[in-house]
């Protein structure tokens, strides 16, 4: 297993830079999401991990060594792909060998380092079927299977779970999770789906348009966006942003939104006057009648223990959090207020978050 | 009375269309078919009855059509052929039957000979060299890829035998007139634009994570060609390998034109057949009936190939 550092990573296909200087590194052992919306350059920067492609620019390292301009057959990793990519002509048994067969192994080692690949993924009963006949998630753990018999230096893994439907999805996210528990291996995972990169990673990369925007902890990711966007794509419902002009002195606890003060987290830093944004996750919106943003109810999406409810104000539209048993009636008038110490302030113009008391315990990407 | 509703399907044909196009078919292929009948009745008939009027369908089966084509003959007196010895098997019998005696064998098996060889040879090398290249412009980018391809197709735009004159004199300078070599290399060279256009259709399909996939896992572009995408592009290889062989194996034009003696493929020779000593049909059906056989049997064993072949991954999507 192996540290994978990757290093001001561009890549350019004729005219469209889809990646643009990304630098990251995942730690020995550790799962890695790249998330981020389609088109965004992850599954290129993954392809470029592998070797698939090669970098217009920067540097790839697996445990110290350059491997940027290595071919994907020399740099001993494994790599998952969304349709599966499973032989047709070939049965399980000798999909999952078939990374064995090309480095010489006796056919002996072979089958039972393939036997025991199938016992990890418990499809041992699979072995000797072919794979047309598979349902989706037996064919994923066969990809999966191929991946790990050789024991490579890195799984690297794109939308594996893509293909799968829903319920077969959420299965699959528990065993991914365990399987990495129980083999340790580095992993860089693709996915565009917040929810499986939450629960799977420890860390995740969150990229916009081809530029890393955050890499942190799923839980940094959540309460301390570093920008604008990862604000609003992590989160369902995304965090609701209430535009306002004002400077900010370092040190600062409250801010004028409109005639009220609204207390945030103590500033950091200081910002000369200019257009800002303070961000509220739904979920630290509060109903109070003294609240200091007044706003209609617009309506309510019920998801069983809890309900969100759109209040139309005059920043726009907020979405709240707010246990089912209350009752909102379309039209009425609720104040609102929101938890303080969870506040996010960002500078408009570049989306950067602004350093707040927020981000004093964070590990900040 | 009551109205009986039967359920019915919007798409699937109704029986009295299936039926009608099951006849439409049934007749179509007896259309087809009925030449080539005729072809192996005449083969079996005795010269007299084959040029009977009006045209005998039955006939007392006769294998001189078949003598006739595998051997030469002479004619004789009849006091010399009494002089002779018990007839020289079956053969021998049906010409001394004529006052003939068999004199050799004809030069049918070596041209056939030769038209297995040049047909299988060249169809052999197209369809190699047609795979790669095709593999080159599915996943490669090509520098001038479309004008490349266009180019390639362009040759197909005229018939062949424009050509023929700079090609006869070019081998006649180069020496590879009425040589075998010579055969397989034109044979070749017309069927590989047809098979690279072909073969890139079907390559198309097969997705390149295939080969990524076997090239993360330790193999070379090579290796992963070999044992990825040439085992799901059998269909494909199967298909262009039977429009190779028949148009390779019924080619008539340069074959007269290009060869004589040596490489002469069996097209060119079966007309022969009818000047040796009168109008010999059932020689020539005899011959005709042989020549049929080596694309039966190769399409009937590439037939469950063919099938997906022609219908899947010629049309592109």
């Amino acid at each position: 297993m192996a540290q994978i550092k990757v290093e001001a990573l561009d890549k350019s296909f004729g005219s469209f830079h889809a990646v643009k200087s990304a630098s990251f590194t995942v730690e020995d052992g550790q799962f890695l999401c790249l998330l981020g919306p389609s088109g965004c350059g992850k599954t290129t920067t993954l392809r470029m991990i592998a070797g698939l492609e090669l970098p217009t620019a920067g540097t790839i390292r697996l445990d110290g060594e350059d491997v940027t301009m290595n071919r994907a057959s020399a740099r001993d990793i494994a790599f998952v792909f969304q349709l599966f990519a499973l032989y047709p002509h070939m049965n399980v048994r000798r999909n999952i060998g078939f990374p064995l067969t090309c480095e010489g192994i006796s056919a002996a080692e072979r089958d039972r380092r393939v036997v025991e690949a199938a016992r990890i993924l418990r499809i041992s009963h699979l072995l000797d079927r072919s794979v047309s006949g598979l349902a989706g998630g037996d064919r994923q753990r066969v990809a999966l299977g191929r991946a790990i018999v050789r024991k490579p230096k890195c799984f690297l893994m794109d939308e594996p779970l893509g293909a799968l439907d829903t319920e077969m999805r959420e299965a699959m996210i528990h065993e991914l999770r365990a399987l990495h528990d129980r083999l340790g291996a580095t992993t860089v995972y693709v996915t565009h789906d917040q929810l499986e990169a939450m629960a799977m990673a420890d860390r995740i990369a969150v990229m916009n348009n081809g530029v890393v925007e955050q890499v942190a902890s799923p839980r940094d990711i959540y309460d301390r966006p570093a920008s604008l966007f990862v604000a609003d794509f992590i989160g369902s419902p995304p965090m609701n942003f209430l535009p306002f002009r004002s400077g900010l002195q370092t040190g600062a606890e409250a801010i004028r939104l409109g005639e009220r003060d609204v207390a945030i987290p103590a500033a950091r830093e200081a910002m000369t006057e200019s257009e800002l944004v303070l961000g509220v996750r739904p979920e630290h919106v509060r109903f109070t009648d003294r609240g200091m943003v007044r706003g209609e109810v617009y309506g309510t999406e019920y998801l069983g223990t809890m309900q969100i409810v759109t209040v139309t104000t005059r920043y726009g539209a907020l979405k709240a959090r707010s246990p089912s048993s209350r009752s909102f009636r379309t039209g009425e008038t609720v104040g609102l207020d929101f938890r303080p110490d969870t506040l996010s302030i960002f500078d408009k113009a570049s989306g950067r978050a602004i350093r707040t008391a927020l981000h004093d315990g964070g590990v900040h990407g | 009375m009551t109205s009986v509703t039967t359920a019915h399907s919007v798409v699937e044909p109704s029986v009295t269309t299936r039926r009608f196009a099951g006849s439409l078919v049934v007749l179509y292929a007896i259309i087809t078919m009925i030449p080539l009948v005729w072809i192996m009745l005449t083969a079996f008939k005795s010269p007299d009855d084959a040029i009977s009027y009006p045209p005998k369908v039955m006939f007392k089966p006769s294998l001189e059509g078949f003598c006739n084509l595998f051997t030469t003959r002479s004619r004789q007196t009849p006091e010399f052929i009494r002089s002779l010895g018990p007839p020289q098997g079956l053969c021998d019998g049906i010409a001394r039957d004529r006052n003939m005696v068999v004199a050799g064998p004809s030069n049918y098996v070596p041209r056939f000979v030769n038209s297995l060889i040049i047909a299988f040879g060249s169809t052999v090398l197209a369809v190699a060299l047609g795979t790669l290249s095709a593999y080159g412009f599915s996943r490669f980018r090509v520098p001038l890829k479309d004008d490349l391809l266009f180019f390639i197709l362009s040759t197909r735009m005229m018939p062949p035998i424009a050509v023929a004159i700079p090609i006869y004199l070019m081998y006649r300078t180069i020496g590879l007139s009425d040589t075998r070599l010579g055969m397989i290399l034109l044979y070749t060279s017309v069927n590989v634009s047809l098979a690279v256009w072909l073969l890139k259709g079907f390559i198309d399909e097969i997705p390149r994570e295939y080969e990524e996939a076997a090239m993360i896992d330790g193999y070379t572009r090579f290796q992963a060609f070999v044992k990825v995408v040439l085992p799901q592009a059998t269909t494909g290889i199967a298909a262009t390998a039977i429009f190779c062989l028949i148009f390779a194996w019924n080619e008539y034009a340069f074959a007269v034109l290009l060869t004589s003696g040596n490489a002469q493929t069996a097209p060119p020779f079966i007309p022969i057949i009818i000047g040796e000593g009168g109008q010999d049909w059932p020689a020539v059906a005899a011959g005709t009936t042989l020549f049929l056989v080596p694309i039966v049997v190769f399409t009937v064993l590439l037939r469950k190939h063919l099938l997906r072949g022609i219908t899947f991954g010629a049309v592109r999507k």
